[in-house]
């Protein structure tokens, strides 16, 4: 699969996402404590644009009365209706084998790598400045 | 490839024929922006006093409900000011994409029709009746008003009704549910003759304050509660209007309920004709079984819609309810809004979404 330079690891800063346009289709590039996750930048309930949504944690409670938040940063609420998404997986909190947002494959090289291994004829010279997010789709 | 840096929010998907959005929140940038409408005497009042409105403590209205002021996170203006201050910014993000052909505004800010202070009350709703027409009426073709009127001053809300109905583009009166009373009693009755009068329907949205609980078993924890439980003033309001008789009296006074849902209409419509026919006597001057002015005196707008989990469901729904008492509404820039595309969780022909899109409600409000 090509792999889409996506930003420099720099760009992207914990809690925060890069929204970008891949053949077509909006992807939203989430960094999750130093990991980066990419999602298609829509909500499968009424599509609302995810990169917009608020970065959470997930509320736990074994019985009423007690509470534990968990997983602080790893999930997504919707800007629309509030739809809870894991940002590792893409998958509804609530109903995770019915409801998910496609998710894409995301990795960090430094860019060399990938223009050797794309065999250009023509080649330029690289400079590899910092670690560089990639999505894979 | 692309790099957007700050994506464009909303769906940009047209709805084919256009539709008529009959629940649309317009707000004032701030604080100040009703002041060019208000008499200084009332501004003053504001600043010194603020709003009498029956829930306890000034400044406790509970947001953020599930969003910061209940809206959309998207739909904050870059322009600054809260979703629904920015004519511009609604253009871009709801009318036009979603080719809203009409769009009804109504203004809650300020919760007019609860304000105790009646002086204000009246005076807060003229001047968002002016703020409507000059700041959003006048500037875009597309948009209607609500004619905000002071419900516990009947008198003055009958002064405020015959100064703006002239101007069609007022579309219909606002009374707020929770109110002082039920709705059906007496007192209100010059309000109805006046909408009967100038053949404007009532529109009666739902408010999440309103100084009685909003279940009939006290006041909910959870916001969550209290979301679905905006749906139990519906009864509450159709039977007082149908039973204390307002529409024997005004025959032709046209209601809708605004974000009330529609699903419980059925079964509380059986219950109600079930107990006339065992008490009509208490209620004679009812010449005919509640049902008979539940179908020709309401009409309800869609969202939030009932979602039923069975495919068929909602449909047999929307035939017990009437598909021509169905009137497409978003609620934007209101965090729980509905995208006309996907909000229907049952595929519709073209007819049946043109119908409830768009048809109904021209006809409903005379466009
Ligand atoms: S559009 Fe995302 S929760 Fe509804």
């Amino acid at each position: 699969m090509p792999k889409h330079r996506i930003a420099y690891v720099k760009e992207i800063p914990p809690g925060s996402n890069k929204v970008v346009n891949i053949r077509g289709r909006e992807i939203c590039v989430f960094n999750v404590g130093g990991d980066f996750f990419a999602l298609l930048n829509r909500c499968p309930h009424e599509g609302a644009k995810l990169s917009r949504g608020v970065v959470v944690g997930l509320p736990e409670s074994k019985a009423p009365g007690c509470y534990k938040l968990s997983r602080p940063g790893e999930m997504l609420r919707c800007p629309w209706h509030g739809w809870e998404f894991d940002l590792k997986t893409g998958k509804s909190h609530c109903d995770p084998e019915r409801m998910f947002t496609k998710q894409y494959k995301t990795c960090v090289e430094n860019e060399t790598a990938v223009a050797e291994r794309e065999l250009q004829a023509e080649t330029f010279p690289v400079v590899v400045e910092e670690a560089t997010v990639f999505v894979e789709m | 490839m692309t790099v957007i840096e700050s994506p464009q929010a909303g769906v940009a998907k047209k709805a084919d024929a256009g539709i008529i959005d009959c629940d649309i929140h317009p707000l004032p940038k701030n604080g100040k922006s009703l002041y060019p409408f208000l008499p200084k005497r009332w501004q003053e009042h504001s600043e010194q006093f603020g709003g009498h409105l029956r829930q306890p403590f000034i400044n406790t209205t509970q947001y953020p409900r599930s969003a910061p002021l209940i809206c959309r996170r998207d739909a904050w203006p870059p322009s600054g000011g809260p979703p629904g201050s920015d004519l511009d910014f609604m253009r871009e993000q709801h009318l036009d994409p979603f080719n809203v052909i009409n769009g009804i505004l109504i203004p809650l800010f300020g919760n007019v029709g609860s304000e105790r202070n009646l002086g204000y009350a009246q005076a807060l709703a003229m001047a968002h009746n002016d703020w409507q027409v000059a700041e959003w009426l006048d500037k875009d073709a597309r948009l209607r008003g609500t004619l905000v009127v002071s419900q516990d001053d009947p008198v003055a809300a009958v002064k405020e009704i015959e100064r703006c109905a002239r101007d069609r583009r007022f579309v219909q009166i606002m009374l707020a549910p929770r109110s002082s009373e039920p709705l059906g009693r007496q007192r209100y009755w010059p309000i109805y003759e006046a909408a009967e009068a100038h053949n404007l329907p009532l529109g009666i949205h739902s408010y999440g304050v309103g100084g009685h609980a909003s279940t009939g078993g006290g006041w909910p924890s959870f916001y969550m509660e209290e979301h679905y439980a905006t749906t139990m003033g519906g009864p509450a309001t159709m039977s007082s209007l149908v039973l204390e008789g307002v529409f024997e009296r005004f025959s032709k006074l046209r209601v809708v309920l605004v974000e009330i849902g529609f699903a419980w209409v059925p079964s509380f419509v059986w219950r109600m004709d079930r107990l006339w026919e065992r008490m009509r006597s208490e209620v004679p001057h009812l010449d005919h079984p509640p049902s008979y002015y539940v179908k020709r005196n309401f009409w309800y707008t869609t969202q939030p819609m009932e979602e039923p989990g069975g495919s068929d469901d909602l449909r047999r729904t929307f035939d017990w309810v009437g598909w021509d008492r169905l009137l497409f509404s978003t609620d934007y820039p209101h965090w729980d809004q509905d995208d006309p595309a996907y909000a229907f969780s049952i595929k519709l022909t073209p007819a049946e979404r043109r119908q409830i899109c768009r048809d109904n409600a021209e006809q409903f409000y005379r466009f």
